[in-house]
């Protein structure tokens, strides 16, 4: 390659390089000021009596927009800490927010004792950084003593959201995540609809929430929401402890003694039933009056989608604007979207807070969105990272779990014997509180195991047609027996293969009294959102057990039938996916690239016209070369204003010494490297690359050219063949004559010897007996014999009339072949003219006329 | 040697050669006779069609993994061909069929330079971009036959092996039925043929720009290499989708339950692209290059 081909080939090297690493700094580049947070401790008084002094460690960030702005409390998750929303904090002060963050009483390097999101503890502390923020010059402020602001926060920082809305007027908007209705509903679950009384208690997640409560006892301990899945071990372990904190840890007494009564019966109390309800919002109907949006996961086996529900329902009815949103993730595992979340979140306080009408009178219109309902679906795999990505179905509002419309599919399945096991072990497993992604494959896939003979299965013919679910599917069966049964019934998604999937691996426990006759039951199945593809079954199974729940630990036996036949499915059909049509990019870029190409093509075409036409009265000249001129790239000049002129009949010799210009003559004269300056004619025709006025030209030039892999024979006749030109034209028996290979013609290229190739070669350029034949110094490699031989066919050539030029450095044999004479030296042309003109000249020297003694006169060299 | 008894020149008022045409130059056929009987090219094909065979071999002498209920795809090859036909594509697809596109697609022009042909058939005369247009639709069409060959050999292979069986798809394990995954299958080779394209559009560039025929195999791999690196930095975000091998892997998605093209058709849209830019920087390169080898 040339060396502006390389340079070319370095800058696009360069050009590469510096896009990419202009990219990755541009991607990577630290932005806008750091936000600063500014520690504080803030003394609350709370408790039922207004007596308890509580200190709560607290981190304002002022809003990086400077100014007065409206304010957000984010409130962490059970375990957590302040710490735990820092960087959420962090980004809604960069949005425009003055943003509190605190630990709350019990928590962190907070005082206190943990009351569950009490209102007369919590929920009293929070109104009192209300208080405090209203008296900060960096708070808008909607009257005074009341800023603009509005809660949000995961979990049970979602709950004390919901409480604080409840039970003060001045909080604006709230963002709740992944938390509670009812406290007491979400712990003692009963999906025949009984309440908690007769709920089934979630031992495991009740106990991971009180441990890990009891267990914080160092500053700064971390759990947080999201993260309740990752159990940390004790820390902070050295300290000693009372019996009193090993027992409760961090909790309020009473609170601690609730919990050890609920957990040692496995059944609920009333008392405990009415201290959870106080910390529930289901406890204040009608409080919460301000525009709320929920947040919920589908894999929450802790906060069901039914706890939102009971929120959405409670305060919608109030007339406040609710949106709703089912993220993918929850307690369970999954992904927690964190992104989707805070842009979702710091979207609808922007609404709220910063454009609304900022008092917790509704605004008359204001309310349903286009997405005021969103779930988050599977969107198949990102091809590049094979990681699943989500996508945001959205409907205009929310419908509640039984969906806009509801479909039945028949199950059937006949009445199945299933024991409860003494002690409840082996547990059926649908999924392990506190270790979110334990059990789910790859594909996310819910992974559930049922013990052969305490699960009863009633299952639907395979589907004609995908069935879309959101929401809970009902279904009625019967229990036969005697006394207390409690039974989970999960809802599978069977596609005849190895695994039948259980959705976001959700049970539905409840408890009911077996009769010999039969008690009927009206079981709500967990809400999920699922499309149950064409073919598969849907299954429903009742078992004895689950490991996530207090089961009865006397061995017994029922009998499980269905009720009804009927599967009730809620749908949502206005729920749409937005379109994940191929990006714009998509067509844009190859049309684009078409375009560039076209202009990359046309922008340099073959040769800039700088050359007359064709000359028809040169039409008989085999050659004229007028000032030709070629540079090499350093500047150099490798042929300089060359002009020569070759007659029809002659053999010319081009004669000259080494780097005299002979061949990069030859290869302009072959179209192969372009002149600089001058022009090439052959018959009257310019010489471009590709000319057709070449396939009257005959050339070898600066050795042969072969395939080595293919014979010699293949090699010429494949070769003319490229010509493109009839078969009977080639005189392929008469190049091969000249070769005089014999029978080495049939052997690969690569086995012949330098002389070998070189008559194949001229061979090669004899190939149709073209007009004009150049030659290359054509005789180097061939034995004397050979050589004269090549001097009569050259002679005999050009007597037909046709032409023949051979470059030499070899004098003799100029002298012996050629009729005429071109001697060129460092470029230039030195002499010109037939052989026995240029002998017969007179000689300075007179040493005699020989042609040696000629040229190197000429080229002013002398002995 | 004899001088050769040929008729005398007659006038010729053409500007070219009784017979000549450049439309006619340098057929086809004529181009994939040089090609074929090349030794590297018997090599790959040898290769190509023996390694379905090799990998038969190896599940038959490897330690039973049938009885496991794992999903993976390499554990589900021997599900039958069309499992152990996707297996052996996806295997193949990311290093052995990049290499042979670029062989294909690098070794064409620089070979020829590398041999001193090039200039006696761009002096027969052939011009220069019809030169480029026949070694490319060769180059292409070798490409072609060579990511063809390898999938339908280990169909072969793998049926003969291990029985015309639905296809089990990994991750869920569900069954597809064959007819319902012939056509997509189809769709697959067909993909992988486009996403190789990129490759072979840098090699041939790097052909035309380079005597060396190595080297200009040894870039596009270089290239494959590059971008495949550059696609594991997650801080580059959506830049990557940008990348040429971003989207290598698509093909899977239409192998899934619920297929999902869109992946498929960003990945076309980009090696498109690259390929339609880096080709008419070739021809670019090419009609003015003094051919110097």
């Amino acid at each position: 390659m040339t060396f502006p081909g390389g340079r070319r080939a370095l800058t696009a090297v360069v050009a590469l390089v510096l896009v990419v690493v202009g990219g990755l700094a541009w991607a990577l580049w630290p932005s806008g000021q750091p936000v600063r947070g500014q520690d504080t401790a803030i003394s609350v008084v709370d408790g039922p009596a207004d007596d308890q002094h509580v200190t709560l460690d607290a981190t304002f960030f002022p809003p990086a927009s400077g100014g007065k702005a409206p304010a957000v409390l984010l409130a962490h998750g059970f375990g957590g800490s302040k710490q735990s929303v820092r960087d959420l904090a962090v980004r809604l002060a960069g949005r425009g927010y003055a943003v509190l963050t605190w630990s709350a009483r019990g928590f962190g390097r907070s005082t206190g004792e943990i009351a569950l999101n009490s209102p007369d503890y919590e929920v009293k502390d929070v109104r009192q950084l209300v208080d405090w923020l209203a008296k900060r010059p960096e708070v808008r402020l909607d009257r005074a003593g009341d800023p603009r602001v509005g809660i949000a926060g995961g979990s049970y920082g979602g709950a004390i959201a919901l409480m604080t809305a409840a039970y003060d007027n001045r909080i604006d908007a709230i963002a709740p995540e992944i938390t509670w209705n009812d406290l007491a509903d979400a712990l003692f679950p009963d999906a025949g609809g009984n309440g908690p009384m007769n709920g089934v208690f979630k031992k495991m997640w009740a106990g991971i929430f009180f441990s890990s409560g009891g267990s914080d006892l160092a500053p700064d301990g971390g759990l947080d929401a999201q993260s309740l899945a990752g159990l940390s071990g004790p820390s902070g372990a050295a300290r000693a402890l009372t019996p009193q904190q090993v027992q409760c840890g961090r909790f309020l007494p009473a609170i601690c003694e609730m919990y050890q009564t609920v957990a040692s019966t496995g059944r609920a109390t009333p008392e405990a039933i009415s201290l959870l309800r106080r910390s529930s919002p289901s406890s204040v109907p009608g409080g919460i009056r301000i525009p709320t949006l929920l947040i919920q996961g589908q894999r929450d086996s802790l906060f069901t989608l039914g706890q939102a529900d009971a929120n959405a329902r409670q305060i919608a009815a109030t007339g406040a604007p609710v949106e709703m949103a089912w993220i993918n993730g929850g307690h369970d595992g999954g992904d927690s979207e964190p992104d989707w979340v805070f842009d979702r979140t710091a979207g609808w306080f922007d609404r709220w807070l910063k454009d609304g009408p900022g008092t917790t009178a509704n605004a008359p219109g204001a309310g349903t969105g286009a997405d005021a309902f969103t779930v988050s679906r599977d969107g198949g795999r990102d091809p590049g990272t094979r990681q699943t990505v989500l996508v945001h179905a959205a409907a205009g509002g929310y419908p509640g779990l039984s969906g806009t419309g509801k479909t039945t599919v028949t199950l059937s399945g006949p009445e199945q014997q299933v024991a409860n096991p003494p002690g409840g072990s082996p547990a059926s497993i649908s999924s392990v509180p506190g270790f979110g992604d334990l059990l789910r494959s790859g594909g996310g896939l819910g992974v559930s195991i049922d013990v052969p003979g305490q699960a009863a299965a009633f299952e639907s013919a395979p589907l004609a047609a995908p069935a879309h679910v959101t929401g809970s599917p009902t279904v009625q069966v019967k229990v036969y027996g005697t006394g207390e049964a409690t039974l989970f019934a999960k809802l599978y998604d069977s596609s005849g293969g190895p695994v039948a999937v259980l959705p976001s691996s959700l049970v539905a426990p409840f408890r009911v009294t077996a009769t010999e006759a039969g008690t009927p039951v009206t079981v709500t199945l967990p809400a999920i959102d699922r499309t149950f593809d064409a073919g598969h079954r849907m299954r429903v199974v009742i078992s004895t057990t689950d490991l996530g729940f207090s089961t009865p630990a006397t061995p017994s036996v029922y009998r499980i039938g269905l009720a009804s036949p009927e599967l009730t499915v809620p749908a949502d059909p206005a729920l749409i996916t937005p379109s994940t049509g191929p990006a714009w990019w998509t067509w844009a870029l190859p049309l684009a690239a078409v375009l560039a190409a076209a202009v990359i093509i046309l922008t340099r075409r073959a040769r800039p016209a700088r050359s007359a036409g064709d000359r028809p009265d040169l039409a008989d000249v085999p050659l004229v070369i007028t000032g030709l001129g070629k540079r090499y790239s350093n500047g150099e000049k490798a042929v300089d204003d060359l002009s020569f002129r070759v007659d029809k009949g002659q053999v010319l010799g081009l004669l000259g010494p080494n780097g005299a210009g002979k061949t990069t003559t030859m290869r302009m004269l072959m179209g192969l490297i372009l002149p600089d300056e001058g022009e090439i004619r052959i018959f009257g025709h310019p010489v471009v690359p590709g000319a057709p006025v070449l396939s009257r030209l005959g050339s070898f030039v600066e050795g042969p050219g072969f395939l080595p892999h293919l014979s010699g024979r293949s090699n010429l006749e494949l070769y003319w063949q490229a010509t493109g030109r009839p078969a009977e034209d080639a005189h392929l028996e008469e190049a091969l004559e000249i070769a005089g290979l014999g029978a080495a013609l049939e052997r690969a290229v690569r086995t012949y010897s330098q002389g070998m190739r070189q008559r194949l070669a001229i061979a090669q350029a004899m190939l149709g007996l073209p007009d004009l034949l150049v030659l290359d110094e054509p005789t180097n490699g061939l034995d004397p014999p050979q050589i004269a031989e090549m001097r009569k066919v050259l002679k005999a050539y050009a007597e037909r009339g046709r032409t023949v030029i051979v470059s030499s450095h070899l004098l003799g044999e100029v002298e012996q072949t050629c009729s005429h004479v071109v001697v060129m030296h460092r470029g230039r042309l030195v002499s010109e003219g037939p052989v026995e003109g240029l002998l017969g000249s007179s000689t300075p020297n007179g040493s005699g006329h020989r042609l040696e003694d000629v040229f190197l006169d000429l080229i002013g060299e002398s002995r | 040697m004899s001088a050769p008894a040929s008729p005398a020149a007659g006038e010729n008022t053409l500007g070219y050669a009784p017979g000549y045409s450049p439309g006619r130059t340098l057929p086809l056929r004529v181009e994939i006779v040089r090609q074929f009987r090349r030794r590297r090219t018997m090599a790959m094909f040898a290769l190509l069609l023996a390694l379905p065979w090799v990998l038969v071999v190896a599940f038959q002498f490897g330690p039973g993994s049938n009885g496991g209920n794992s999903l993976r795809l390499s554990d589900l090859a021997t599900a039958g061909g069309l499992n152990f036909a996707a297996f052996a594509l996806s295997v193949s697809a990311s290093f052995l069929l990049v290499v042979a596109v670029a062989l294909f697609c690098g070794d064409t022009v620089a070979s020829e330079a590398n041999w001193s042909s090039l200039r006696y058939l761009l002096a027969a005369p052939i011009p220069r971009d019809r030169l480029l247009r026949q070694k490319l639709i060769v180059a292409l069409g070798y490409s072609a036959a060579a990511v063809t060959v390898l999938p339908l050999m280990a169909l072969l292979a793998g049926t003969l092996a291990f029985g015309w069986n639905d296809i089990r798809v990994p991750g869920t394990g569900e069954i597809i039925a064959a007819s319902d995954v012939l056509p997509k299958f189809a769709l697959v080779i067909g993909y992988a043929l486009v996403s190789q394209l990129v490759v072979a559009a840098m090699a041939f560039l790097l052909s035309v720009s380079t005597d060396s025929p190595l080297g200009a195999v040894g870039g596009a791999v270089g290239l494959v290499i590059v971008s495949s690196i550059l696609q594991a930095v997650e801080a580059l975000g959506s830049f990557r989708e940008f990348l040429p091998t971003f989207w290598n892997t698509a093909w899977l998605d239409a192998l899934s339950p619920q297929p999902d093209y869109s992946g498929m058709i960003k990945g076309v849209s980009i090696s498109v692209t690259y390929s339609v830019i880096l080709i008419a920087f070739a021809f670019r390169r090419f009609r003015r290059k003094d051919v110097v080898s």
